[in-house]
């Protein structure tokens, strides 16, 4: 993938015209990175890297370890600054200038490899807290259960199967079920575009199948990008796949292409991509 | 009942517990100002002020419980908020004295005229109005928590680097008071009060109506604290107590979060040192010590926190305690309260009322998830030290 | 001169002979030979001299008694004395021993001890003092008062440096005549103490730098032109002001400008000495938390009482060794690091273990347990303050200058500071156990897969951390008083120090001991002691708002995961 064109002044001039918070996606693409570097002491673990994604598509990122896709997520969420290089949401948001919280509300979404939900909280509260809305602390303590908010959590726990679980405490749900919770919470802060690591990690059978479901249905209203090392998960849900190498793009495609592409076959020599 | 309205059932330990401390407040009362001295069930102004002193304590533990139970803001100088209350009460007290001193000085405290001072430093203008020293009790608390935590939260300092420059700062404050040309009566503090609105201090009606205040605020205090937790303002706390960086995620702008209840801790801390010091008629920088926040803190660990309630048993058990301690082997009470730390720590990390507690209603305070993640973090740390 | 080291009585084993070989015994003979040359020239029996042999006009006088008595004593007192016989007079008429005889021949005797009075000059008996004829000299107050510069001077050119010490500090308060200034004046180069002669100069100084002749004045300031001492510039400075002569006004201002510019750079690094001493203070009870809490993550608040071990371990080894203190002191290091140590690996087994993972829990266990440590200390030793006696090579000072000295316990704890730094250092980047802790400490895990015993690193680190923490004692036991709340003084700063210098990273805690040391003596002068401690916790807390993982970080992903 070559690094995406911008034109400065009628990038300017959009910026004026768009309101806040809402992404120009008039080119058909929603987040851009551009030459984007991170090292730490030395280690390069994203290398100029530039990656386009298209408005509502589910894009897979494979690589082997170390290959800097958590970096790029941690660079798309705010959570780290790279040294260089620009991220765009839509042609008119930089992102590198808005602080993690306003990112993560109604942007991007993550899903950490690790599933953390609010243990100690409900199931429905812990949908109830991700809602899209006001996060102002103030608002927080006057804030009460709306009737549209009671559906909406509803419909999202019924979404992803735990509408019978809603009143137990997240602490006892199974893995799988503390997997969907949280792209639960995820679907509740609506953002465009959902960064899911390892969705399907130490889940059964009939979990994985019930995971790739769920995340095909998602695409389309947003852009999902799922990581995975799971080769067998991403070829059942997969429609464009990126190759992470060494902090840069090495490879784009389908699947089959990807996969028939010698420098991905180097990379992986050794390293054979395993299925379950 | 009001109050059982209020509590709708789930909160069944709190109300006893709220209930208990009305029925003293009445019952003392009753016993020190209506009963003979030698009745029986008299209670003796000794006992009165005790308990005063154990009120004030159990709405301080209240208000570290709110930022260490609910928010997982472990404050290791917490007592240093009781304290600026404290001075700001003993301020307006001082200025109550009047031309009563040894000095006869009719506009500056003893000490004042004891250092050759002439005029009142700009700092003690107002205290002589009470609802001045009153705005104050709540105000200076809660701009120095408001700077520290504003500080402290924005850069994401958190866990036990937080606990440790919060003990620096009571430690720093400690340090500055002790100083006599801070001009808050350095070693000594404040002391000598007179009287209090008019009322003679030593008067036993004077320590009733404290006694009462102090239960009416802890009371206020639990109140208070109990919406802020149960709002989704708290719900959003125990998330980020538990999992900081998913609130965040979430979009929650955690720092303002922390920023908020840590205030509102602090001015309940204040409040609860404003009511101390007329009872215990002195103030000084000794109430600065990390000591005595810590101590502060082992009777939330020793209650139980993330309850409320739990820490104001805990307030009343270990002081009581230590009062009993203290004048029956007073070199044990050091190791009783160390002892209690560890035996806490170790094997009742949820308190005391995790014994009474069958099953948990009200989320209790998890030692699992967010201390562990923070521990991975410090374990990863490699220990290279480069050269 | 005035650069020239003194205070050379006591010194350590190496540095003391090699300084010894340096300075004080080519100082020691100079000093001797110009004592030699100095008696000689004096001692010379010049011809003028009015002389105290039998009969002389002097002696004929005192005989005599009453006014000529007195005006005789007067003359005598004021010339500068002709001989050693002179002097012995003198000193005898000082201490009341003085004999005259009344009747002829009048001659003068001084009283001994055994009560015999002899002759001044030949040593001769002449008899007892209740002889006929030998009166007492006794001296009224005033001429006491004029006895006393007379005195002083004699004393400056006695062989013991203390009497000419003390000589010279009595001057200060005699009551001096010109002729006694010039005197003193004269004498100043033949001393051998740069001490001392600075203290003269100083009070010839003051004496000239008010002399009606703008000459004198002038002169007075260019000799003082290279004195640091602050009494010298309080005399100058009037000068500089508002002397009525302008090219002494201009000399003094520019001879104040230059001491002035010489004393800055003298406090400056003054300071800068004072601050690493402070920060090497940090620096020690840092290090030990370094390990425990840097690299292990384990909160320990009872460390400050592991310091408290070892500096009661110090203590008890004196109490034991009374007669051998350098012995002991040597003796305490290893067995300071042992008990510490051991205390420290007892910690961590039977409590630190449990909490693996919680620490908050941790923080609040190890409080309670060092209160408990405190109050056994209160118990066994007093809850009074012990004091460790300096042995004899620690004590004293290498005084540069008025404005610049080292105390030598600062210097040898400073050295002793680095030396455990870099031990430490070596420790961990070059030996198996090293490898071992850094292991464990990065990935538990995978160093327990690779056959790394995991638990006894976890105790073994732990008690490393402890032992030096007691090491740390040691040395405290030199600058502080020995106490149960010794730690508890330390523990504040040694975690400021640790968070500061970055968690895990050691050169970070070296930096930030040493900067923070150094950061509280330069504010000292400005904040005083209290006020520039409570300035740099301000501070620290800043940078940590500002870097919250210290100065000097660990980077890398495995930092924040």
């Amino acid at each position: 993938m070559s690094s995406i064109h911008t034109d400065h002044d009628s990038f300017g001039e959009r910026l004026r015209h768009t309101p806040a918070g809402t992404p120009d996606t008039t080119h058909g693409s929603i987040l851009y990175l551009e030459g984007v570097t991170l090292s730490f002491d030395g280690f390069k673990a994203l290398n100029n890297l530039n990656l386009t994604l298209d408005d509502g598509e589910l894009r897979c990122i494979i690589g082997p370890n170390g290959a800097g896709k958590s970096t790029m997520m941690d660079v798309i969420t705010g959570r780290r600054r790279p040294d260089q290089g620009q991220v765009f949401f839509g042609q008119n948001i930089d992102l590198l200038k808005l602080p993690e919280h306003e990112i993560a509300n109604g942007m991007v979404g993550r899903k950490f490899q690790r599933p953390t939900v609010f243990e100690a909280l409900s199931v429905a509260e812990n949908i109830e807290l991700t809602l899209t809305g006001s996060r102002s602390p103030w608002r927080m303590l006057r804030a009460r259960r709306t009737a549209q908010e009671q559906d909406r959590i509803d419909e999202i726990l019924t979404t992803i199967g735990l509408i019978e679980h809603r009143q137990a405490d997240a602490r006892i749900l199974s893995h799988g079920q503390k997997q969907w919770l949280e792209i639960g919470m995820l679907l509740a802060q609506n953002p465009r575009i959902l960064l899911v690591d390892e969705p399907v990690a130490g889940m059964t059978g009939e979990e994985v199948a019930r995971t790739a479901e769920l995340l095909v249905s998602l695409a389309g209203k947003r852009t999902v990008v799922v990581v995975e090392h799971d080769m067998a998960f991403v070829r059942k849900i997969a429609r464009k796949v990126t190759v992470l190498h060494q902090g840069s793009v090495l490879a784009e495609g389908s699947l089959d292409t990807v996969q028939n592409n010698p420098k991905v076959i180097e990379v992986y020599l050794g390293e054979t991509p395993c299925s379950h | 009942m009001l109050l059982k309205k209020l509590f709708n059932g789930s909160d069944a330990a709190g109300f006893w517990v709220l209930a208990a401390i009305g029925l003293m407040l009445v019952w003392v009362s009753v016993a020190n100002l209506a009963l003979p001295a030698d009745h029986p069930l008299h209670v003796s102004t000794y006992t009165v002020t005790l308990l005063g002193k154990f009120l004030c304590y159990a709405l301080l533990a209240v208000s570290i419980d709110l930022i260490w139970g609910y928010a997982g803001i472990l404050s290791l100088g917490h007592g240093a908020f009781f304290a600026l209350g404290g001075y700001a009460m003993g301020m307006y007290l001082m200025r109550q004295i009047g031309d009563r001193g040894q000095y006869g000085n009719p506009n500056l405290p003893d000490f004042m005229v004891f250092l050759n001072w002439h005029e009142l430093p700009w700092y003690w203008q107002g205290f002589e109005h009470f609802w001045f020293a009153a705005l104050m009790i709540v105000l200076v608390p809660g701009l120095l928590a408001g700077l520290f935590g504003w500080l402290a939260f924005r850069s994401r300092v958190s866990g036990v680097y937080l606990s440790i420059i919060t003990q620096a700062l009571t430690f720093a404050l400690m340090l500055a008071f002790f100083r006599n040309e801070m001009g808050f009566g350095g070693n000594n503090g404040l002391t000598d009060f007179k009287d209090i609105l008019g009322f003679s201090i030593s008067d036993d009606r004077t320590r009733i109506a404290l006694f009462v205040a102090s239960g009416l605020a802890l009371i206020g205090g639990y109140l208070l604290a109990r919406a802020v937790v149960r709002s989704r303002f708290g719900r959003v706390l125990v998330a980020l107590r538990d999992a900081e960086p998913r609130t965040r995620a979430c979009g929650y702008p955690v720092a303002r979060y922390k920023l908020l209840v840590f205030v509102l801790s602090a001015m309940l801390a204040g409040v609860a040192g404003a009511l101390y010091v007329p009872q215990v008629g002195i103030i000084n920088p000794g109430e600065f010590s990390p000591l005595s926040s810590i101590e502060a803190v082992a009777w939330v660990a020793t209650g139980g926190r993330g309850t409320l309630f739990g820490p104001i048993i805990g307030a009343f058990a270990v002081n009581y305690s230590k009062t009993e301690l203290t004048t029956l082997a007073p070199e044990l009470w050091l190791f009783f309260l160390g002892g209690l730390f560890i035996l806490v720590t170790v094997f009742l990390p949820q308190g005391l009322v995790s014994l009474f507690r069958r099953k948990a209603k009200t989320p209790p305070a998890s030692v699992t998830k967010a201390d562990v993640t923070e521990a991975n973090t410090t374990k990863a740390k490699p220990t290279e030290a480069k050269s | 001169m005035n650069t020239q080291p003194t205070v050379l009585s006591n010194f350590s084993l190496p540095l003391q002979w090699t300084l010894r070989l340096l300075l004080q015994w080519p100082l020691q003979w100079l000093l001797r030979l110009s004592w030699l040359v100095l008696m000689a020239l004096l001692f010379l029996p010049p011809a003028q001299a009015e002389s105290i042999a039998p009969g002389s006009a002097t002696v004929s006088a005192l005989a005599e008694g009453g006014m000529a008595r007195s005006q005789a004593l007067n003359d005598w007192i004021e010339q500068p004395p002709a001989d050693p016989a002179d002097a012995a007079a003198l000193h005898a008429l000082n201490h009341d021993r003085l004999f005259v005889h009344t009747t002829a021949p009048a001659r003068l005797g001084v009283e001994h001890a055994d009560g015999q009075l002899r002759d001044p000059a030949s040593g001769a008996v002449l008899g007892t003092s209740t002889d006929t004829g030998w009166e007492k000299i006794r001296l009224n107050n005033a001429i006491r008062i004029k006895l006393r510069p007379r005195i002083d001077l004699l004393d400056l050119r006695a062989p013991d440096a203390a009497v000419r010490h003390a000589a010279a500090e009595d001057l200060f308060s005699a009551r001096l005549t010109p002729a006694y200034v010039q005197e003193i004046k004269a004498l100043i180069p033949t001393l051998a103490e740069p001490e001392t002669q600075a203290k003269l100069g100083q009070l010839v100084a003051g004496f000239e730098l008010n002399d009606p002749n703008p000459q004198v004045r002038l002169a007075a300031v260019a000799g003082v032109a290279d004195v640091l001492d602050p009494e010298i510039r309080a005399r100058l400075a009037p000068l500089a002001e508002n002397d009525p002569d302008p090219t002494v006004k201009a000399a003094a201002k520019a001879a104040l400008d230059s001491i002035q510019r010489r004393v800055d750079v003298w406090q400056f690094s003054q300071n800068l000495v004072f601050g690493l001493s402070l920060g090497s203070v940090l620096l020690l009870s840092a290090i030990g938390l370094a390990i425990t809490f840097g690299v292990m993550g384990v909160i320990n608040m009872a460390h400050g009482e592991m310091m408290m071990i070892g500096a009661y371990t110090t203590w008890v080894l004196q109490q034991l060794l009374p007669n051998h203190l350098s012995a002991a002191l040597f003796l305490a290091i290893p067995a300071a690091f042992v008990v510490a140590g051991l205390v420290g690996i007892a910690i961590e087994r039977g409590l630190i273990r449990f909490l693996y993972g919680r620490p908050l829990e941790t923080l609040l266990a190890t409080f309670g347990l060092s209160l408990m440590l405190q109050q056994a200390a209160r118990l066994i030793f007093s809850p009074l303050n012990r004091a460790v006696a300096l042995p004899e090579f620690m004590q004293g000072s290498w005084a540069l200058n008025p404005v610049f000295a080292i105390t030598f316990n600062r210097m040898y704890i400073l050295i002793f500071s680095l030396l455990v730094f870099f031990a430490l250092l070596l420790l961990l980047k070059r030996s198996t156990f090293g490898l071992r802790i850094r292991a464990v400490a990065q990935n538990r895990q995978m160093a327990r897969a690779c056959g790394v015993r995991s638990g006894w690193v976890d105790a073994l680190t732990f008690g490393l951390g402890s032992g030096i923490a007691g090491v740390a004692g040691v040395a405290l036991a030199l600058i502080t008083n020995v106490g149960p709340n010794l730690g508890q003084n330390y523990i504040v700063d040694s975690f400021m120090v640790v968070v500061l210098g970055g968690v895990g990273n050691l050169w970070g805690t070296l930096v930030a001991g040493m900067g923070i040391g150094v950061l509280n003596k330069f504010l000292e002068p400005y904040a005083g002691a209290v006020l520039a401690k409570v300035v740099v916790l301000v501070l620290v807390i800043l940078v940590i708002q500002k870097r919250p993982r210290g100065l000097f970080p660990q980077k890398g992903r495995a930092a924040e995961e």
